[in-house]
């Protein structure tokens, strides 16, 4: 047998036949040629039943000819490589494709599931609303797994995608959206008056419907016109021309997306998928129009097709789609089509038309009928053709044939210009939804615009592509556009159907007449009801195919006009997007910044283990030799208390602020005051948002009159940055205050512990270390490891502390120099949990404190707010809910099992029974304290201060851990401060 | 996506900028001696047009300029970007 | 009037006897009368289920819910149809609690399957501070009588197969929470579940019924202006979230809301391989699988004020990658569809259900993210409200005055910035 029978002879303007390819589909070993789609190779293996249906599993073969394909989705690639519900007229055949059916057991010739069809009749639109109600349990146990299992196409194979897709942003002034002879005119028209353009199109090749018939331009081949034509626009620099390239989605400020398909030989490296966000100045939308079906029984019967992609298959590729013919249709394309298919060897058993004065002496007419019924099941066998205007005693004509190629007029593609938010209108005489007023800078042109003569979509593609250039800024002058004979209209009268029976509306969700009748008699009576009581439209191919023939059922169904009936909206993507594509360069390493500090490289060749702390990685804790996690952790804070240790505070936001109203701003800024520090002295600064909660804490330092610097907390750098300048540009620009952000420009560490002025006296000989010359909170400038440095002294761990802040690329070397200076005194680096306890030890708030509900008095820090209800914040502290009794409040609690340790994410309650009851407050923070001896936690709890010695329980229900603990102050260490003199 | 013509940095798209709300909400000058009612209008209860607005903008990773901008909230058409404080 | 056609197995199996042509409309469709004694304004879930509860709690049927469009055609067909009570605060608790209970029992009481699946739904955490925060919320749920459960990554493995628990992700999972009882409805039917079960009680739903004007006559409203023609009223509840500036403005009333865009999108429809509602907070989406087979995924706000229902490629770059990278086999299939709905995002991120400040006015908005999982409760507290003329128990905390007096709901902790929540 022939390995392709159903291939022509010769002829097919996209394929190479110098040698085939083998490509396997559901099992089975076929062969095609290079420049084949799927599609095409599985019509010239003479392979009928391609897919099965979503609901009946009925047998389905090709019906389209490109993105509009409802029928023919498959899953290509095999395993772990495969990808699911790809149409198969967009595959590109290549040497050695995999590609199997889908939905269907075992195969989609001979699928099991086709039982179902049989239970069809209880199973119209919505009958799952109506049923699976009882009993109860049964729907999550029962009925809705066997929902589930029928539902869905191909299969989700587990592996991530792992080909290489990427993405381009591009500015043009013109982008035209399809390539057919209007959108070459228009573009050709534009790039000649010197836009910059951009010519996508979704095929191989430039041409649209010439690709499918051929068609005149000029004195000669329409197609030889289109090829010479992009081989102009390719010879100019400001173009740029996109094959296998469709525009999906139409977005703000005329953003469009544009996907780019490989080749199916494209050389390795290229990407699979290669997005464009093209931004442009105007758009051409000359995306075409799609045909339209017409319903009878059996419509979705393998063989029956839609007559410009019978037409295709033997023009572009040299494929029959049948052997013998039935054409039917309701406008002139029909004989174009027919005489295309005998040419290339079909024969045409009937050209049946709807309407009854046309004639074609050459062909087999049936004027003024239509086919009511196609016979055969798993493909087509036969036509049943019968008068369209129902005079008595027909009794029909019964033609056999194995292909039925139906033409039932076209639906423009509006989709890009309703995404773009365009008006619609609807052209009752001619049955067409048309594009109305544009939404943003674009123009409609060709069919896409309802202009079916080739000469009229030449006109007008190049038309827009000379306005579109020309309110681009672009207006040289871009010679004559290009003229056709062809000058028919193309118009079809709004013909849907013929006869009674299963008519398949949407054949991809297995919608039919009924179906869309059955909405409109219960009541489902906007368009967008009826999509969503039957999934009319909403299947993978959009309804290209299905949408206008179920408005138009619809609309008669309730007796009113189509143009009151409406459209669903039109929601990108136009086809579906790959969504590694969409992806692309933001997931794995892609999906988030890393920020390292400058000690970072230290930290990792110790070994340390780190915690994210937003995009930053800080080191948690130095793992030691032959000890867990827990005793590390416990040993930095220890050998810090008693000792001496070092902590990279690199992370902290660091602001500098100048100018003559610098003390002015801050003392708005934050709510305690900060004009009254003195030079060379630094503040504890609690900053409010304006609703009253706490924002962000830190400290301030004034190093001159007008001169200060301050950190934020590592999570609220960002906020408060934007915070300042917010205010500074907006509510008092009358401020002369420089806010800059410095927080790259300085590395910091802290110096904790009773052993840290020793070391640092060392470190930095110049500086003298005593109180009287170094109080707590001053800052001073000098040289530490013989780098340049400011030195602070101020405490989080409760010690006596120093933080020491060199420019950042010196931060390094002060590090790993003051590690090697502290060899003799024992020093320890220590990380964000030894922190986190010591800091919980000495009750100072973080952010699990703050947590943007709490007020300075909640968090005990009342005292601290001056009473100057001009700062940010201060005013609402006066509203009656801010002040209210009985808030939550911060205490410490003390656990009194001192084996006990607490879990994370403890409720605070009266009782330890867990039971259901409101708790009394919550843990926000809790360690195991090494320098106590036991359980800590910091909680915000209802009336908390005045329970103070009471003994409450700390919870987590979710683990079954309860334990005792005693109510204290939250500051668990030292309250008298004696440590921080050292 | 937007695309916001700062006055410094020409045409940006939307991702380099913060949102900051309705540009025309004073800040009360004396919140000592506003009423809880004008003090919570300021705080909580904003304009909210399906139409024009004017709203800030901030050039987060660009200028890092605050912006008043006129934009239609339902077509997003974008009239004017002007430096709040020129 | 006629009692309802009942549906069940065997209604269909009858209706396949006779070609199913015997069904009734679900609903009428009605000329609006003159006057009624409550207007709901909003034929969306909420308003319709406030004319049911009404009619069914309180005896109250001469009811109208007047729609713009087609019921349930706003927020109600727009979003990912998440059900769950897993929140942080009490009154919020109580609240979603009510309605997921209600949920439980709807597609009985209404004689309609809304398809409700009760399949779980996970939060997963990334930090230390996430897993505290997330443990801590689901305990809480667990003192205010609430199912919640810890999951460790070797649950996650075994509820999750898609997820990518590996260790060498930018931010690897550590741990999770699941309110098991939490899930899916679908969220068309809830609408029509709602509307064939109200119009059964005599409640009057008129499509196509725009409304232009609030009429308030010395303080208090009596009627509504429409664009088929003025209605008279007793009393009027608005649910029309998203809208409710427009409408409140109406009657003179400014509202602490301002209107934000949400997009989600979901991909073709696959085989099943995820039946949990999982939300990965730290990279701001969330994915469920539909009974259709499609994957949904939704993020989060575009981030300014917008009612265009057109949500930018930038945001859909971000909940796609995040989906592709917490869930890889989903970088295998493609986007099908995707929208933005137009959200009333209040100023601390929880709903107003309240009287408002004309008398018989009453709304329910507000409702940031959360609408559809509060439909049933957010219904049954506005009717009654407007039956008693005051706030239940259950919505008293979701008052309009608290945000003058300070006692707000910030579930998120993010303050008065209506895009932060």
């Amino acid at each position: 047998m022939r390995r392709q029978p159903f291939r022509t002879a010769e002829g097919g303007h996209l394929i190479d036949r110098t040698g085939p390819l083998r490509f396997d589909f559901d099992g089975h070993r076929h062969e095609g040629y290079r420049g084949d789609s799927l599609a095409s190779g599985l019509l010239a293996a003479g392979v009928r039943i391609a897919a099965r249906s979503f609901k009946y599993h009925r047998p389905r073969g090709v019906w389209g000819f490109g993105a509009e394909e409802p029928n023919v989705m498959v899953t290509a690639g095999i395993g772990e490589e495969a990808r699911p519900n790809l149409k198969a007229t967009e595959i590109p055949l290549s040497e050695g494709l995999e590609a199997s059916g889908q939905n269907a057991w075992p195969s989609v010739a001979w699928d099991l599931g086709g039982a179902l069809g049989l239970a069809g009749g209880i199973l119209p639109a919505g009958f799952y609303y109506k049923t699976f109600m009882w009993p109860a349990r049964w729907w999550l146990a029962l009925y809705e797994p066997l929902l589930r299992r029928l539902a869905g196409f191909g299969p989700a194979p587990p592996a991530p995608d792992g080909a290489f897709h990427a993405k381009r942003r591009v500015n043009a002034d013109v982008l035209v959206a399809g390539g057919g002879p209007a959108g070459v005119a228009a573009a050709l028209a534009a790039a000649r008056a010197g836009a910059r353009v951009v010519l996508a199109d979704e095929n191989v090749r430039f041409g649209g419907d010439l690709l499918r018939a051929p068609g005149e331009i000029g004195d000669g081949d329409g197609l030889a016109w289109i090829d010479a034509a992009t081989a102009e626009l390719e010879g100019m620099s400001r173009v740029r021309l996109l094959r296998r390239a469709t525009v999906t989605g139409y977005y703000d400020h005329n953003l469009l997306l544009v996907a780019e398909r490989a080749a199916g030989d494209a050389p390795p490296g290229t990407p699979e998928t290669r997005l464009w966000f093209v931004r442009a100045r105007e758009v051409v939308i000359a995306a075409g129009a799609h045909e339209r079906p017409l319903l009878f029984a059996g419509n979705d019967r393998p063989g029956v097709m839609s007559a410009s992609a019978a037409g295709g298959y033997a023009h572009a590729y040299g494929v029959l789609a049948g052997r013998r013919a039935v054409i039917a249709g309701n406008n002139d394309s029909i004989y174009s089509v027919a005489r295309l298919l005998r040419s290339a060897g079909v024969s045409i058993a009937a050209v049946a038309d709807t309407r009854p004065d046309s004639e074609a002496p050459d062909l087999p007419c049936r004027a003024g009928r239509a086919v009511e019924r196609a016979f055969g099941s798993r493909r087509v066998r036969g036509a049943l053709l019968r008068r369209t205007d129902g005079r008595a005693g027909d009794r029909g004509e019964r033609i056999a044939c194995d292909l039925v190629a139906v033409a039932g007029g076209w639906s423009p593609a509006v989709h890009l210009h309703a995404q773009a938010r365009g008006s619609l209108s609807y052209d009752e005489e001619r049955g067409l939804i048309l594009p109305d007023r544009p939404g943003g800078a674009n123009r409609s042109a060709g069919a896409a615009a309802g202009r079916f003569d080739l000469d009229g979509c030449l006109a007008e593609g190049w038309a827009a592509g000379v306005a579109a250039a020309a309110s681009s800024g672009h207006e040289r002058a871009a010679g004559e556009p290009p003229r056709s004979p062809d000058r028919s209209a193309g118009d079809a009268p709004v013909f849907w159907q013929l006869g009674g029976g299963k008519r398949f509306v949407d054949l991809q969700y297995d919608v039919t007449a009924a179906d869309v009748e059955l909405a409109a008699r219960e009541g489902y009576r906007s368009v967008e009801h009826v999509k969503r009581y039957t999934a009319l439209g909403m299947g993978t191919d959009q309804g290209k195919t299905s949408g206008m023939a179920g408005l138009v059922l619809l609309s008669e169904a309730l007796g009113r006009p189509v143009a009151r009936t409406g459209t669903t909206t039109f929601r990108p993507p136009y086809t579906p997007v790959p969504m590694a594509a969409m992806a692309a360069g933001l997931i794995g390493e892609g999906q988030d910044a890393l920020r390292r500090t400058a000690a970072d490289d230290w930290h990792e060749a110790r070994g340390a283990v780190f915690t994210a702390a937003g995009h930053w990685r800080r080191p948690r804790y130095y793992p030691r030799e032959g000890t867990g996690e827990d005793e590390a952790i416990e040993a930095e804070v220890r050998e810090t208390r008693a000792g001496v240790g070092i902590v990279d505070v690199g992370t902290l936001g660091k602001v500098d602020i100048q100018g003559r109203d610098a003390a002015a701003f801050l003392d708005l800024v934050y709510a305690n005051r900060m004009s009254s520090l003195k030079t060379g002295r630094g503040r504890y600064g609690l900053m409010l948002r304006e609703d009253g909660r706490v924002f962000d804490d830190g400290v301030v330092m004034r190093l001159g009159e007008s001169h200060f610097y301050l950190t934020t907390t590592t999570a609220q750098h960002h906020a408060v940055m934007q915070h300042m300048e917010y205010l500074l540009q907006t509510v008092w620009p009358e401020l002369e205050v420089y806010a800059t952000d410095v927080s790259e420009h300085w590395f910091a560490a802290a110096l904790a512990g009773p052993g840290s002025r020793a070391l640092l006296g060392e470190a930095a000989p110049g500086l003298d270390l005593s109180d009287e010359a170094f109080p707590m909170m001053a800052v001073h400038a000098a040289a530490v490891a013989d780098l340049p440095a400011l030195v602070f002294r101020m405490s989080y761990s409760g010690e006596l502390s120093y933080e020491i802040a060199v420019p950042a690329d010196y931060g390094l070397a002060l590090w790993t120099r003051l590690l090697t200076a502290g060899r003799e005194h024992g020093l320890v680096p220590y990380g964000t949990d030894a922190m986190g306890v010591m800091r919980l030890e000495k009750g100072h708030v973080t952010h699990a404190e703050a947590d943007g509900r709490t007020t300075p008095d909640d968090l005990g820090l009342g005292r601290m707010v001056r009473a100057d209800a001009r700062s940010i914040g201060v005013r609402s502290l006066a509203l009656p809910a801010l002040r209210r009794k009985g808030r939550q409040q911060l205490v410490g609690l003390s656990v009194i099992d001192a084996q006990a340790r607490i879990p994370p994410g403890c409720q605070v309650a009266e009782s330890g029974d867990m039971r259901p009851a409101p708790p009394l407050g919550h843990v926000t923070s809790f360690c195991y304290s090494p320098t106590l001896g036991r359980a800590l936690a910091l909680a915000l709890v209802e009336n908390g201060r005045a329970r103070t010695g009471q003994t409450v329980h700390v919870a987590s229900p979710v683990t079954g851990f309860s334990t005792a603990a005693e109510v204290v102050s939250p500051v668990f260490y030292d309250a008298e401060g004696v440590r921080l003199r050292g | 996506m937007l695309l916001i013509p700062c006055p410094f940095c020409g045409d940006r798209d939307e991702t380099e900028f913060a949102y900051g709300g309705e540009a025309g909400n004073e800040r009360p000058a004396d919140p000592g001696a506003a009423t809880d009612e004008a003090w919570t209008d300021y705080l909580c209860f904003h304009d909210n047009p399906k139409g024009p607005h004017r709203e800030l903008w901030f050039h987060r990773d660009g200028c890092r300029r605050w912006l008043t901008v006129e934009r239609d909230t339902w077509t997003h058409e974008l009239r004017s970007a002007r430096l709040s404080r020129p | 009037m006629a009692a309802m056609q009942r549906y069940s197995i065997f209604s269909l199996l009858r209706g396949a006897l006779s070609g199913h042509r015997d069904w009734q409309p679900a609903w009428r469709a009605p000329e609006p009368k003159s006057s009624y004694d409550v207007v709901i304004v909003g034929g969306g879930g909420h308003g319709l289920a406030a004319a049911y509860y009404l009619a069914r709690n309180h005896g109250i049927t001469n009811v109208a819910v007047l729609e713009r469009g087609w019921i349930g055609g706003g927020n109600t067909g727009r979003n990912t149809t998440i059900v769950r009570s897993n929140y942080l605060l009490p009154e919020n608790q109580r609240f979603y609690e009510h309605s997921l209970k209600l949920w439980e029992g709807l597609s009985r009481d209404l004689n309609y399957n809304v398809m409700f699946s009760p399949r779980g739904v996970i939060n997963v955490f990334h930090t230390d501070a996430q897993r505290d925060y997330w443990i801590r919320r689901h305990n809480g749920m667990r003192y205010a009588g609430i199912d919640a459960e810890l999951l460790t990554r070797a649950d996650l493995a075994r509820l999750v197969p898609a997820l990518d628990l590996s260790p060498g992700i930018r931010h690897p999972i550590v741990g999770g929470v699941i309110q098991p009882r939490g899930g899916v409805a679908r969220h068309d039917a809830v609408a029509w579940g709602y509307a064939r079960a109200a119009d059964a009680l005599g409640v009057d739903i008129i499509q196509d019924c725009e409304v232009t004007g609030i009429d308030v006559e010395a303080g208090r409203v009596t009627g509504l202006q429409t664009s088929r023609g003025p209605i008279g009223a007793g009393r009027v509840g608005l649910a029309v979230a998203g809208h409710s500036s427009r409408l409140a403005e109406m009657a003179g009333i400014r509202l602490p809301i301002e209107t934000h865009l949400l997009t989600a999108t979901v991909s073709e429809p696959v085989k099943p391989f995820m039946d949990k509602v999982v939300s990965v907070a730290a990279a701001h989406v969330y994915v469920s699988q539909t009974d259709k087979g499609e994957v949904l995924i939704g993020g989060t706000l575009d981030g300014y004020n917008s009612w265009s229902q057109r949500g930018s490629p930038a945001r859909l770059e971000d909940i796609l990658s995040a989906a592709c990278e917490y869930f890889p086999r989903i970088s295998r299939l493609r986007q099908l569809r995707h929208w933005a709905g137009v959200m009333d995002m209040s100023m601390d991120g929880s709903p107003i259900i309240a009287k408002l400040p004309v008398e018989g006015l009453a709304m329910t908005g507000g409702w940031c993210y959360g609408g559809f999982k509060a439909t049933p409760a957010s219904g049954w507290c506005l009717a009654w409200t407007l039956a008693n003329d005051a706030p239940h128990a259950l919505n008293a905390p979701f008052s309009l005055e608290r945000f003058r007096t300070g006692a707000v709901l910030d579930e998120n902790g993010a303050g008065p910035v209506a895009w932060g929540h």
